[in-house]
């Protein structure tokens, strides 16, 4: 359902629409209007803790079978499970 | 003079990140010489040891809980944040603190050392699982990394023999010239602004200070493309659990019959060599049948934690947690549920200790109410008796046993109801709310620590034996008095049972059951079933037996000529949903902090047992069963 979304330009791509096999950096972190449950503060500060910072290479490896979701997402030398709704808040190139 | 003198025992702490491996470096330095306990007022699990260096020196180790940031989200962490931070009332602050990092996964701990450093405690730091690392081709300048930390960085191996040698030697040299050499706390939670920060300082130590090779570990890689494949992950998911189900079922019959006729043989050896009457009864019918009954199950129990244990040790659990997230989402649950779900197959005291590890409340509160509706290891003993006494043994289609289906179906009636009961109370309690995120680390495969799957399944076992030997022995020395006394008078023409305060117990809350098929004989077994569910089969032993049948008979095949398919199918029924055991509830008040969370779980499961057992009854009844 979220990946019928139309192409978004590359400066705004968010790894919560990208496919496995996606691989980029992590250009910022935008946890503002999530739909988590939390703060965007809140938010921010739980995937800066995962090692989700500016910077950090990112590789989507494994989705789940219901609605391509969760997501494992190799971040650097760590790989973490997330939801694409969190993810939306990751920006990437 | 130095300060080790003065302080005789050094309080050391263990910190880290989940998955470091902390636990394995907490048993490699302790051994067998460890206590687990609770901490005052909340029910976090405070695993303390000692460590007698072969310098002399004598170190007291405490295994704190594993955490990302001392921001302490759940009440574990909060545990770490107060220990760490000196704030905790029981317990004296640590004298310094040991901060543990997987070697291979450095960036998380570092950010997180980084932030203790803050606290201004001395402080080491071990590099974990060096042997791992190392093949893979991770070389750390430790040198480099004490420079840049400024505190001093040792290498272990916690699985590996002499793997920690290097450690105890410099927590003794720590001990000796660091100690008291602590700084002023400067920690304040940290803003989205220091994190980041924090982060970036990380990550720019290991690029000072350690070599990455270019791949990731190709055996998490392999083994991840096929148990995280979005429909081959969850194949294979269900496949480990149709194997641990087999293995609880299988394995442990021959250890099971070696228990209960150990038992069969005390028994008669008591009665041959005891006068016959009250002694004899209450040590043959009471102490060794009561609590033979019960301790015969600690084999199942043993392989179902051996298999948790080992999964968990895998690194398995997570990879889990991923796979049923979004199916157990459906049904309201987080992800992160499914681990204190699947122990709770094992018991659901350690499974609602368990979901500590889900920070949201709502979501923890849903995970804990439907908890004890997972078949745990205590209703074995009960479906097995029925089944083996009601259901024939007999092959459906060639390859499924009926007696295998049946209790097939008693497990799926748990999940399925755990499922039904969560959707429900998440449309009931809170379905304005939005269902919090779902973050997790999947840790590199493993292989699991010997020691450390030996050592925790030890704790089971202890605590499984503490609780045959004081609560369901006293139950059952209870049930054997209310069913003895008073003795029938001289001359009396019934069993001894009907005159005694079993029967009257039994007979005066009867009527409330008739409606579901129960006679008063298991009304009488549900009573001390209370105190833990397989107490009920001792009880209906005791109470069949003691009723004037032959003692030496299975209470099965007395069942079988006493009960009608119905009753039995009835009995079935209620045992899936009953609230029999007053420790879960006594756990759920404690964990949730209230008993109004207790109450609504007892009252919920009683009115789901009573209505099952009414509709299986009569639907059996009216196809002949009666």
């Amino acid at each position: 359902m979220l990946r019928e979304s139309p192409p978004v330009i590359a400066k705004h791509a968010t790894l919560g629409r990208a496919k496995p096999g996606f691989r980029g950096r992590i250009q910022a972190i935008d946890a503002k209007g999530n739909q988590s449950g939390l703060t965007a503060d809140e938010l921010e500060r739980r995937l800066i803790e995962l090692g989700f910072v500016e910077g950090a290479s990112v590789e989507i490896l494994h989705e789940g079978l219901i609605a391509h979701d969760p997501i494992a997402v190799r971040v650097d030398c760590a790989t973490v499970a997330l939801r694409r709704r969190e993810a939306m808040a990751i920006l990437v190139v | 003079m130095n300060a080790v003198t003065n302080l005789g025992i050094l309080r050391c702490a263990l910190v880290g990140t989940p998955n470091s491996g902390k636990t394995s470096l907490f048993n490699a330095l302790t051994g067998s010489r460890q206590k687990v306990a609770n901490y005052p007022g909340v029910t976090v699990e405070r695993k303390t040891g000692v460590l007698h260096a072969p310098s002399g020196l004598c170190f007291s180790m405490v295994d704190l809980p594993g955490t990302y940031s001392l921001r302490a989200r759940s009440p574990d962490e909060e545990i770490t944040r107060d220990a760490v931070l000196g704030k905790l009332a029981s317990e004296t602050p640590p004298d310094f603190l040991v901060c543990v990092a997987d070697a291979t996964n450095l960036r998380l701990a570092f950010r997180l050392v980084l932030e203790l450093r803050q606290v201004g405690r001395p402080m080491l730091l071990v590099l974990n699982m060096m042997d791992i690392a190392k093949r893979r081709g991770i070389e750390i300048d430790t040198e480099k990394l004490a420079a840049e930390l400024g505190f001093p960085v040792v290498t272990a191996v916690a699985v590996r023999k002499g793997g920690v040698a290097a450690l105890i030697a410099a927590m003794d040299d720590f001990a000796l010239t660091r100690v008291g050499s602590g700084g002023v706390c400067s920690w304040v939670p940290p803003s989205v602004a220091t994190l980041r920060a924090g982060q970036h300082e990380a990550d720019r130590i290991i690029r000072a200070a350690v070599k990455l090779p270019a791949k990731p570990d190709s055996l998490t890689t392999k083994l991840d493309s096929v148990l995280l494949h979005p429909v081959g992950g969850v194949i294979c998911l269900f496949v480990i659990l149709f194997v641990m189900f087999q293995a609880v079922f299988t394995w442990a019959q021959p250890l099971m019959e070696m228990i209960s006729g150990g038992f069969d043989g005390l028994g008669s050896f008591v009665r041959a060599g005891l006068p016959a009457g009250l002694l004899q009864s209450f040590i043959t019918d009471g102490v060794i049948g009561g609590v033979g009954s019960v301790l015969v199950f600690l084999p199942q129990i043993l392989i179902l934690f051996l298999f948790i244990l080992l999964l968990e040790d895998l690194g398995y659990m997570a990879r889990a947690a991923f796979l049923m997230d979004r199916i157990m989402g459906g049904a309201g649950l987080h992800g992160r549920a499914f681990i204190p779900l699947l122990s709770s197959f094992a018991c659901a005291i350690p499974g609602i200790m368990s979901t500590r590890v889900i920070d949201n409340r709502k979501d923890r509160l849903t995970t804990i109410l439907v908890a004890p509706l997972m078949t745990c290891s205590a209703r074995i003993p009960v479906y097995t008796l029925i089944i083996a006494a009601f259901i024939p043994n007999k092959n459906v289609g060639g390859i499924f046993s009926l007696q295998g289906l049946v209790m097939f179906g008693l497990y799926a009636a748990g999940i399925l109801s755990a499922l039904g009961v969560s959707f429900a109370a998440k449309q009931l309690f809170w379905h304005r709310e939005m269902s919090p995120p779902f973050m997790l680390e999947l840790p590199d495969y493993k292989i699991p620590d010997p020691k450390s799957v030996g050592i925790g399944l030890m704790t089971r076992a202890q605590a499984f034996l503490k609780r045959a030997g004081t609560t369901i022995f006293a139950m059952t020395v209870l049930i054997w008095f209310l069913a003895s006394f008073p003795q029938a008078p001289a001359g009396a023409s019934g069993p001894a049972i009907d005159y005694s305060l079993a029967a009257m117990i039994g007979k005066a809350i009867h009527p409330l059951l008739a409606p579901i098929g129960f006679n008063w004989q298991i009304s009488v077994a549900l009573i001390p079933g209370m105190a833990a569910r397989e107490v009920a089969v001792a009880a209906l032993g005791t109470v069949y037996s003691i009723s004037g049948g032959d003692v030496e008979s299975a209470v099965g095949s007395l069942l079988a000529h006493q009960w009608s398919l119905a009753t039995a199918l009835a009995f079935l029924a209620w045992y899936v949903f009953a609230p029999q055991c007053a420790s879960t509830l006594v756990v759920i008040r404690r964990e949730t902090g209230s008993s109004k969370w207790m109450w609504i779980t007892f009252g919920y499961m009683l009115a789901m047992a009573y209505v099952a057992a009414f509709i299986t009854y009569h639907i059996a009844v009216a196809l002949g069963a009666g």
